[in-house]
């Protein structure tokens, strides 16, 4: 611990004299770059920004940002207490729901046969004629399918599914699309992240762009990938979703926040899953 | 709280004869600590698991006492001397009376 | 009463303190009282128990601790800064492969976190490890 912060020092050191020779922000990024999950999944913590986010020149997934404990946590699935979730949702998966009797694995025969579905959502669906996030699939297949009734957007069923999808997907690159059909989608999203909302007059880009690595209040600001989601908070000890999170972050900016499901948020998850292409997948992921 | 209750627990298959194995064990609770209050402003009332223990050809290896101040969805480590092969036992008890119970097998050689 | 902004004001303040009554941290009369209560007001010694916590926690709700104490029948955790002192208690018994055993917290602030081990000879000895937990950002 004690030499963690030493290397911690020296890393901000360093950093003050990048500053006074580049000019990029102050940050205090953590030294570890390293996660390999349970011995064998090798995640991308730190990556080129891609070329469609011109704020950034480098990547980093939050769990660089987070303290040596809660890093541990994320590393080996029997210490990362969302994988309890996932368990039940691997319960649930085999399970007939609603109507035509049907269970997710009638289609889809694994979870594991999913594993591409997170790092490519949210996704253009050209059946519905719009993007579409992981929530809003689980959901078509429900109601559309199963003649099941659908979960809640952020209930706790909804982000156990969630994390299953996730947690199968585990260290596939984020590899979000953003052309063709979804761009529309994509550049509303990307004007509610440069937005500044609430009476703090505060955007996405203040925080996670411009100050990503700085503190806030005696916290690490990450650069808010959503990679790790849902993530198990530490503060909620459960899974929080993506639309959670935003509402959470627009509701500190004191101001109205968009609807959990919203269109708003739908497009804004596209932009940010955006911002992340070239890490891996995480989630569920571990952060405080 | 017996409702979706899942517990893991991870020890060794195999050992050798006089090995200490290191064991883990997980269980989902919300270990309501008696210490917070609802939206109206009523305490909500404690409850937790309160005691767990994990047994090896019963005998005892670890019995620990829960207070409210353990955290969400209870995580124990410990290490276990095996002579012979066998089964752990692992017993964890809820304040509302529940017990929800786990088991696991090692051979020795 | 005629509600003047300074009445309005100090009545605003009793609601608040009211409504958000965080429990109160055990004092250090009841830290010692609870540790007596498992030492029987014995001496404590420092030889031969571990105590490992984080120096500083990012989230009071889960802090990772490890206790080591070879030859311990007991080791009891004690938090002097929660509302209840008591965090746990690890018995071992006749099985245990080592004295050692490791779980996870809730401390309620910057606090001493305190280990405590019966020796098989009666004797108890302790350890103590100040943990700072961080204020969180956003939502914190």
């Amino acid at each position: 611990m004690a030499s963690f912060r030493k290397q911690k020092l020296w890393g901000a050191v360093f950093a003050a004299g990048a500053v006074a020779a580049t000019g990029v922000v102050w940050a205090d990024i953590g030294e570890n770059r390293s996660l390999i999950v349970n011995g064998e999944i090798e995640m991308i913590v730190e990556a080129p920004a891609p070329e469609h986010v011109e704020g950034l020149s480098t990547i980093y997934s939050g769990w660089v940002f987070r303290s040596p404990e809660t890093q541990m946590m994320q590393a080996d699935d029997f210490d990362n207490p969302a994988m309890l979730d996932v368990d039940t949702a691997r319960e649930t998966f085999e399970t007939a729901m609603g109507t035509e009797g049907q269970s997710c694995a009638s289609c889809h025969d694994t979870p594991e046969s999913l594993s591409t579905v997170r790092a490519t959502y949210p996704q253009w669906d050209e059946e519905h004629g719009e993007v579409q996030t992981v929530e809003m699939q689980i959901t078509e297949c429900m109601t559309e399918r199963m003649g099941a009734e659908a979960y809640g957007y952020d209930s706790a069923e909804m982000r156990r599914m969630s994390a299953l999808i996730s947690a199968v997907g585990r260290g596939e690159v984020v590899n979000v699309a953003i052309d063709g059909p979804a761009q529309s989608t994509w550049e509303q999203g990307q004007e509610i992240y440069y937005t500044r909302y609430g009476q703090l007059e505060l955007s996405c880009a203040n925080c996670h762009e411009q100050n990503y690595g700085n503190l806030i209040r005696a916290d690490h600001l990450s650069q808010g990938q959503v990679n790790g989601f849902p993530t198990y908070r530490l503060r909620n000890s459960g899974l929080v979703s993506i639309h959670n999170r935003f509402r959470g972050c627009i509701r500190d900016t004191r101001g109205e926040t968009f609807a959990v499901g919203s269109p708003e948020f739908v497009a804004l998850e596209l932009y940010v899953a955006s911002r992340g292409n070239g890490l891996t997948v995480e989630g569920p992921a571990v952060r405080n | 709280m017996a409702d979706g209750v899942t517990a893991r627990v991870r020890a060794p298959r195999e050992a050798s004869a006089g090995e200490v194995v290191s064991v883990r064990c997980l269980i989902n609770h919300t270990m309501e600590s008696g210490q917070r209050r609802d939206d109206d402003g009523n305490v909500i009332p404690r409850s937790i698991i309160n005691r767990f223990t994990c047994d090896f050809n019963g005998q005892n290896v670890i019995d620990v006492a829960l207070e409210p101040a353990i955290s969400t969805n209870p995580y124990f480590q410990f290490d276990a001397l095996v002579n012979e092969s066998g089964t752990f036992n692992f017993t964890w008890y809820d304040d509302d009376g529940d017990v929800y119970e786990e088991a696991s097998e090692i051979t020795v050689s | 009463m005629s509600m003047t902004r300074r009445t309005f004001t100090a009545a605003s303040v009793a609601a608040a303190a009211a409504f958000f009554a965080l429990p109160k941290t055990a004092t250090a009369q009841e830290v010692q009282a609870a540790m007596d209560a498992f030492t029987g007001g014995a001496e404590l010694g420092s030889d031969g128990i571990t105590l490992i916590a984080p120096e500083i926690a990012e989230n009071g709700n889960t802090v990772p601790i490890e206790v080591d104490a070879p030859g311990a029948e007991a080791i009891m955790v004690f938090a002097a800064g929660n509302p209840l002192p008591e965090v746990v208690t690890f018995n071992f018994g006749p099985a245990a492969g080592s004295q050692h055993a490791t779980t996870r917290v809730r401390l309620a602030g910057e606090q001493e976190v305190i280990a405590i081990a019966r020796k098989a000879d009666g004797t108890f000895v302790s350890a103590r490890q100040n943990v700072r937990v961080t204020i969180g950002g956003c939502g914190g």
